[in-house]
């Protein structure tokens, strides 16, 4: 959704309204380093899914996965630190 | 009171996300994590209405927004009465036919510079009433959204930029307000604390509040890693931790009935396991000049303040 597209007054939902949905804005950008799953390691435990302050992170019902949505993910970490089995490592934003 | 609700973690995370990817809040904002689950927590069509703070200006930066539910922003002091009106409303239009939902749930939430501050008052007023809604509480211990001023949540010792650590005051010199307790001798039919390390417990308490007839109140504790000044990623064992060191323990009082819940239990059983302050304050840079020389006896004094509460809700619990 293009956001950036002027609106005259008339045309702008009445009391401030917020019409556009969050997820149309990526907060991926914001991170410093990038959480890499090894889908070997892990359980299905579901902590990181529970735990993310960002929804970043869902399992996939069919394929019984965890996966990280990287348009979202901000780097904070806490997914690193929680995960039990330590599936889950930070790695530098830009490194291999 | 209906049956506890029980639930496996797919199941939490196969329920759609009610509160958004895409929100403004920091990287590792409890307080997000802290949404996230109790909009999980949800039993049907809720409505729910944020005062200011952090969690509503970073929700919804205009045109975005981050609730997939029916959602009002009010100002600092009021939402408890914004949330009194919505539940008088929906019973008005219950009575004359016009809702299409069975029931609608009312939910409001507020920081706790719009609780131990600003919001006691119209809280205080709707609890007396005794509209239906469930009141959460997220604390993050000061005025975060501000710029990290000091509040009556923040507690004794801590740094913020109007209470500052200097050479003669040791960062916030007065006491955390009870504000549970507060609530419970209300006489409510429920108040609870949780905290989102603990996730069972705080989806548990928040279903419970919502199920309860009357007013529920949850006090939840939501570490804020600029305001604390801890690591983003460890929010959640900050949160572990307060419970653990029994700074906030975590308990409910139905009807006024005081009783310890599972993560404090074990610790109330086996004081052993009880960890010492110093495990929690050393994760915080809030708490840093404490570990000077000329401020060291604080930290005894923190002690012995959260020691004395634990031992008065022990007591409160039956359990001492």
């Amino acid at each position: 959704m293009n956001t950036q597209e002027k609106k005259s007054w008339k045309e702008i939902p009445m009391a401030g309204v917020c019409w556009v949905p969050s997820t149309a804005y990526l907060t991926g950008d914001w991170r410093t380093y990038r959480p890499i799953l090894d889908s070997e390691k892990c359980t299905r435990c579901m902590l990181c899914h529970i735990y993310c302050p960002d929804g970043a992170i869902a399992w996939k019902a069919e394929t019984n996965e965890m996966v990280i949505n990287y348009d979202y993910c901000k780097g904070c970490g806490i997914c690193e630190v929680e995960c039990p089995v330590d599936a889950i490592s930070m790695k530098l934003e830009g490194e291999g | 009171m209906a049956l506890e609700w029980k639930f496996t973690a797919k199941e939490i995370a196969e329920k759609p996300e009610l509160f958004m990817s895409g929100h403004r809040a920091c990287a590792g904002c409890a307080p997000a994590t802290v949404h996230r689950l109790i909009l999980k927590a949800v039993r049907g069509p809720t409505i729910a209405t944020n005062s200011t703070g952090c969690m509503e200006v970073t929700s919804t930066i205009y045109p975005f927004t981050a609730w997939k539910i029916p959602w009002i922003h009010t100002a600092f002091e009021n939402v408890a009465a914004n949330a009194s009106g919505i539940e008088a409303a929906l019973k008005i239009l219950k009575r004359k036919g016009k809702l299409k939902h069975e029931h609608v749930d009312v939910i409001a939430l507020a920081g706790d510079g719009g609780t131990f501050d600003i919001g006691i008052q119209a809280l205080s007023g709707a609890v007396e009433r005794g509209h239906d809604f469930l009141y959460v509480l997220y604390d993050n211990e000061a005025y975060m959204n501000t710029g990290i001023q000091r509040s009556g949540g923040t507690p004794l010792g801590a740094w913020t930029t109007t209470s500052p650590a200097g050479k003669k005051i040791p960062g916030k010199p007065q006491l955390k307000k009870p504000i549970a307790n507060i609530m419970v001798a209300h006489e409510m039919p429920y108040v609870a604390t949780a905290s989102p390390a603990y996730w069972i417990d705080l989806l548990k308490k928040a279903r419970k509040g919502l199920e309860v007839e009357g007013p529920a109140f949850l006090h939840v504790i939501a570490p804020c890693p600029r305001g604390w000044r801890s690591d983003p990623s460890k929010s959640i064992e900050i949160s572990r931790l307060a419970v653990e060191t029994c700074v906030f323990p975590l308990w409910e009082a139905i009807d006024g009935e005081y009783n310890l819940s599972a993560p404090s239990k074990v610790i109330a059983l086996r004081p052993e396991r009880k960890k010492a302050m110093e495990e929690y304050l050393k994760t915080q840079g809030r708490f840093r000049h404490l570990f000077t020389p000329e401020f060291k006896h604080i930290i005894g004094k923190i002690q012995e303040v959260v020691d004395r509460r634990w031992q008065r809700l022990l007591k409160k619990c039956g359990m001492a």
